[in-house]
């Protein structure tokens, strides 16, 4: 009844000569949302490089769908059905907010589609069919946060990777991204969020792993994860 | 008012070859964040394959004149690509994750090789492009008789700029290159292919460095194998008066320097031509590094 979607498989990771993730595995089922919490220097954001092609891996495998990702070149990854919202947003600040959406469907060929999607976007985020003609770097943080999003969603991507989307909102645009990053997974679009408000990204996941030093040392449902008091202690401040 | 307006054209028509050179230097500037050093040497390859194939083929007796001309301006220009490619494929691609300075003395190495290279081929004297090929006609305009060549370099020019400009700025890949200049790494993420983005810009800057090396041997009717340097030296600062890595940047920049050369020719002292360049170049990096129309700082080579 449930179908992997996405399997990592023994992960690791170098940079230079120094490993930064020493054999993670990971399931990711298709509908879910899945969190991936750790301290600053974990290598969470490093897993989703991988996943997308941006880094190699130096061992191990991450299958998508039964397709081998580990081999292929980053612009492929994407049309495998893989989009990422990446840490610190990088929309193309210099081109306008149109141009940035118009960029994400990049690998598409169906501009009726492209356009029914840029649509959607524009109900999802009202701001960016509002702004499509301002340049994406004017555009304040909650702004931009948005538009990496939207732009990833222009693939019209089987998963949504995305790292830290919270950085830097107030609480209350935290709140609706979340809200809008739940009526994306409902629409049936995968979700991999990496997060430090491991609060809110448990309230928001189906389930979650905690990472530590570049590996996996806990994975749960998401209700247990909050409820452990190990996770309490280390990412939750306390007793929730 | 009659020496003014000879000048003027005369200032818009080098400097939109410089133009043409320039967008070379910037678009590769602007995705690799290197100067390519050869690019000068790619100008005057251009021009000699502009003068053997002209020679050889003897297209504009063949076509008659214009069409024949047309002919071998979209030979060298596509031939001049064909080198510009393998340029990135020998000389830079290999460097990718090096550090920024291999590129660049690679770009010098390749710049002296090529150099050279035209030299042992040619002969290191001046050659003369044949004064026959285009009719030695004047245009009566603007109250001035303007030569024929002049006119025509400057709107072939100003056409493949404008077509330049409308793929940059309008279509997907246009807007894909700017991307990936703007940033690799995001770029890679919405599935561009940064390897392809890199070798058109390796074909499109190149052809165009040809077209205005031909475009010299046209206007001026002698090349030598060194000529690469000063027009170069030019161009990249006309590219650097745009700001560098700007398209619209390297048109207007270039528009511009011809025509100061050209004013500073006639009414300082024709001594100081060559001069005017540098000046240009001191005063734009002491009051405005980010060139013209540049948004980013200027980068240390
Ligand atoms: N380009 C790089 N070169 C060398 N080391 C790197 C590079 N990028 C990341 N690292 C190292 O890899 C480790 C994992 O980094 P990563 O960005 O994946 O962590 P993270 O879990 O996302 O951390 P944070 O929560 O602080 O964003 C860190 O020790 C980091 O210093
Ligand atoms: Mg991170």
């Amino acid at each position: 009844m449930t179908d992997m979607l996405l399997e990592i498989v023994d992960l690791h990771v170098k940079y230079g000569n120094i490993e930064v993730l020493h054999g993670i595995n990971l399931k990711v089922t298709e509908g879910e949302i899945v969190t991936i919490l750790g301290a600053n220097g974990a290598g969470k954001y490093t897993t989703l490089l991988t996943i997308s092609g941006l880094v190699r891996a130096a061992r191990g495998a991450i299958y998508f769908d039964k397709t081998p990702l580990h081999k292929l070149p980053a612009h492929k990854v994407v049309k495998e059905g893989i989009a990422q919202v990446p840490e610190g947003r990088r929309v193309f600040g210099t081109l306008t907010v149109q141009e940035n959406l118009n960029l994400g469907a990049f690998v598409s060929r169906d501009s009726a589609r492209v356009k029914r999607t840029r649509e959607w976007i524009h109900h999802l985020f009202p701001i960016l069919g509002e702004r499509r003609h301002q340049l994406a770097g004017t555009l304040s943080g909650g702004e931009q946060q948005m538009l990496a999003i939207g732009r990833a969603l222009m693939s019209e991507p089987r998963i949504l990777l995305l790292d830290e989307p919270s950085l830097g909102l107030a609480p209350l645009l935290v709140k609706t991204i979340f809200q809008t990053l739940r009526e994306i997974n409902q629409t049936g679009v995968t979700v991999l969020l990496v997060e430090q408000n491991a609060r809110a990204a448990l309230k928001f996941a189906n389930r979650g792993y905690v990472m530590e030093l570049g590996k996996i040392v806990l994975d749960d449902e998401a209700q247990a994860l909050i409820s452990n008091p190990e996770v309490q202690q280390a990412y939750l401040g306390g007793a929730a | 008012m009659e020496q003014f307006l000879q000048q003027l054209t005369n200032g818009l028509a080098v400097g939109s070859i410089y133009a043409l050179i320039a967008l070379g230097y910037t678009m590769v500037y602007g995705v690799l964040k290197l100067i390519n050093f050869a690019h000068s040497e790619l100008v005057t390859l251009g021009a000699y394959l502009g003068l053997t194939l002209l020679t050889s083929l003897a297209l504009a007796d063949r076509l008659g004149p214009l069409l024949g001309v047309l002919l071998l301006a979209v030979m060298v220009m596509g031939l001049i690509a064909v080198v510009g490619a393998m340029l990135d494929r020998v000389a830079y691609r290999p460097l990718r994750q090096s550090p920024r300075l291999s590129a660049v003395v690679s770009a010098l190495g390749a710049s002296i090789f090529l150099q050279n290279t035209i030299m042992l081929i040619y002969g290191a004297r001046y050659l003369n492009y044949p004064h026959d090929i285009l009719p030695k006609m004047t245009i009566h305009m603007v109250g001035i008789d303007v030569p024929l060549v002049r006119i025509l370099i400057l709107c072939v020019s100003i056409l493949m700029m404008g077509g330049l400009f409308f793929f940059i700025q309008k279509t997907k890949v246009g807007t894909a290159i700017r991307a990936a200049a703007i940033d690799q790494g995001a770029a890679k993420l919405v599935g561009i292919d940064v390897n392809l983005v890199v070798l058109l810009v390796f074909l499109v800057g190149p052809a165009l460095g040809g077209a205005a090396g031909l475009m010299l041997g046209l206007y001026y009717g002698q090349i030598n194998f060194a000529m690469g340097w000063s027009y170069g030296l030019k161009a990249f600062t006309a590219a650097i008066l745009g700001g560098i890595g700007n398209i619209p940047g390297a048109m207007l920049g270039g528009l511009l320097l011809g025509v100061v050369e050209a004013m500073g020719a006639t009414y300082i002292s024709f001594a100081w031509k060559d001069a005017i360049a540098f000046l240009v170049l001191i005063l734009i990096l002491i009051v405005r590094p980010t060139g013209l129309l540049g948004e980013r700082v200027a980068e240390k080579v």
